[in-house]
């Protein structure tokens, strides 16, 4: 069996957020990490795979530090890793990055028989490469996923809806986009860091996908980004349990009109 | 040309955000001269168009056929690509709910056009829509222009005010091709509660690690009772395995903006504030006074929750 897995390298979740004077999100000092939602991904690719037997090639888009994030996926128990690293795909958005990743999978690592996904980055919060992958690939997709089976050559997945759960069948290829609570992702261990130093990991240009620049060009553009208002903190109520209870009903009713 | 909302209905029911998102594209309509479309898909629906008017929508496009009961991402997204291709709308709006945020980009990979997700904010100047969207879990917001000639957007809930609006609300039918899903659904499973839906909540209660244990959510349970809330859970609370998922707020959870957000026991870590830090009005309920959740909060209550949320339920029972 081959099972895919897509990555993105994003920002630390605790990083301080900083806007350049071109007004971007600057990356100057901060600290990179495989997205959460992708190492549920991997961690089920790698179960997967220990299950059913096959191999685990882990795919992204990112520039030369993006290796790190794959080399830790490798040392995770993927076998393989390919990085799509091009400077015409940098701010190419979820648009540009799904064609390419797209074409990787349909050709050159074409034959897979599932992808895992994170549901989304934590980065730009667009929650668009895995539902946009599966249209290209026209693949059955289950989204937002909580837990995952495999069996008969069908996967069954337990999806998160507005307030319930949905479970869906399918037959393979498919992709699944993970959410928080579908596994325990394993932290590498020192023999698996080892080893990932000597797995595969092959970096590929947009020219030898056979993609030209206008195929990826963005459709969205960042004008500028800006930080959000400040909140500040607002009344402090303290003392006896009766007092400040009626002050803060009295409040939420004539001040706040909330309730 | 046109903007189309693309509605959300289940069971039978419209969801708060179509008319949120109809109450937002009536008044870009109105900026950029569109017409205001909306198109409703599923099966037994076509009685829902006369309520889909009342908001300022010039047509209803009904998709109304039994292969479409339940929603599956392959066949709507196929069902909106067919009316795209009819229409040539200059922009669809979607609500970022769970069918949203899978339909719109499944559906913006099939008309090959740019989406803006999540949207806090849309407005139309100088002949282009430009949109905003909090990012790094809204440590940021970033502002978007999208390359027509199709544009997509899905709508946070809870963010667009709701208005009534005239419109012409001529009702179409609309029978594209219908594929077959690749997909088949085994269950569903709706969780028993008379509480709103978090994400559409205008009040919601939440606990954390302050509660002390699962059993300290029964407090915020006759909370959220007295105030006809939903029930939130800080991400400690979740991973201590109190409470499921599913009700965690902040980055790795839901991203919530009620009118009012009482945090019961939570210290307010940058996490937790991702997911609620848009809500209106802020109250924090923790016996400790350097917490982070008071640098936020509207009203900060210091002292013992398990002696204050018990009396503020009495007080609010008094009021009913």
């Amino acid at each position: 069996m081959k099972i895919v897995a897509c990555i993105k390298q994003t920002f630390d979740t605790e990083a301080k957020i900083v806007v350049g004077g071109d007004g971007q999100i600057s990356d100057e000092g901060v600290n990179l990490i495989v997205n959460p939602y992708d190492e549920y991904a991997v961690e089920e690719a790698i179960r997967t795979k220990e299950k059913d037997g096959g191999e685990v090639v882990v795919v992204t888009v990112g520039g030369d530090k993006t290796q790190e994030a794959l080399r830790y996926c490798l040392a995770m128990g993927a076998d393989r890793a390919v990085l799509i690293n091009d400077p015409v795909l940098a701010g190419a958005g979820s648009y540009g990055i799904s064609v390419a990743l797209a074409k990787l999978l349909s050709e050159k690592e074409a034959g897979f028989d599932i992808i895992f996904a994170g549901k989304e980055a934590v980065d730009d919060g667009a929650a668009q490469v895995p539902s946009r992958l599966a249209e290209k690939l026209d693949l059955a997709q289950a989204n937002v996923v909580t837990a995952f089976e495999l069996s008969d050559g069908k996967a069954t997945a337990t999806c998160e809806i507005d307030g319930g759960s949905e479970t869906l069948e399918m037959a393979l290829p498919a992709l699944i986009s993970a959410q928080k609570g579908l596994n325990e992702v394993r932290y590498p261990s020192l023999p698996g860091i080892m080893k990932a130093k000597r797995k595969p990991l092959e970096v590929v240009t947009l020219a030898d996908l056979g993609l030209s620049a206008d195929d990826v060009a963005a459709k969205v553009e960042l004008v500028v980004a800006e930080l959000p208002p400040a909140r500040m903190a607002g009344q402090r109520l303290t003392g006896e349990v009766d007092e400040v209870v009626a002050k803060l009903v009295q409040l939420l009713q004539d001040e706040a009109k909330v309730i | 040309m046109s903007i189309v909302v693309c509605a959300e209905q289940r069971d039978g029911s419209l969801r708060k955000i179509t008319f949120e998102a109809l109450s937002a594209g009536k008044s870009l309509a109105s900026a950029s001269g569109e017409t205001l479309k909306v198109l409703l898909i599923g099966s037994g629906v076509a009685g829902l168009a006369d309520e889909l008017k009342k908001y300022g929508a010039d047509e209803v496009a009904v998709v109304d056929n039994d292969a479409l009961a339940n929603y599956t991402a392959d066949v709507y997204a196929a069902v909106l690509a067919a009316y795209v291709a009819q229409e040539n709308p200059a922009l669809v709006l979607f609500g970022h709910s769970a069918i949203g945020k899978e339909l719109a980009p499944r559906a913006a990979a099939k008309v090959d056009c740019g989406l803006v997700s999540d949207c806090i904010d849309v407005t139309f100047a100088d002949g282009d829509y430009l949109f905003k969207h909090p990012i790094y879990a809204g440590k940021a917001i970033g502002n978007y222009k999208v390359a027509g000639p199709v544009r997509m957007a899905t709508l946070r809930p809870n963010v667009f005010a709701i208005a009534e609006n005239d419109g012409a609300g001529a009702v179409v039918d609309f029978a594209p091709e219908i594929p077959a899903s690749k997909v088949s659904i085994k269950a569903t499973e709706m969780a028993s509660s008379d509480r709103p839906e978090l994400t559409e909540a205008d009040i919601i209660c939440s606990g954390g690690r302050g509660l002390g244990g699962p059993e300290g959510f029964a407090l915020i349970e006759g909370l959220a009772d007295a105030l006809g809330a939903a029930v939130g859970s800080s991400r400690a609370a979740v991973d201590a395995g109190w409470r499921e998922h599913a009700a965690q707020v902040g980055q790795t959870g839901k991203v919530v903006s009620p009118i009012l957000y009482v945090a019961s026991g939570i210290s307010g870590a940058i996490q937790h504030l991702a997911g609620m830090g848009s809500s209106k009005v802020i109250v924090g309920i923790n016996k400790d006074g350097e917490a982070n959740i008071f640098n936020v909060a509207d009203y900060g209550v210091e002292g013992d929750l398990n002696k204050i949320i018990p009396a503020l339920i009495e007080k609010l029972k008094e009021l009913q």
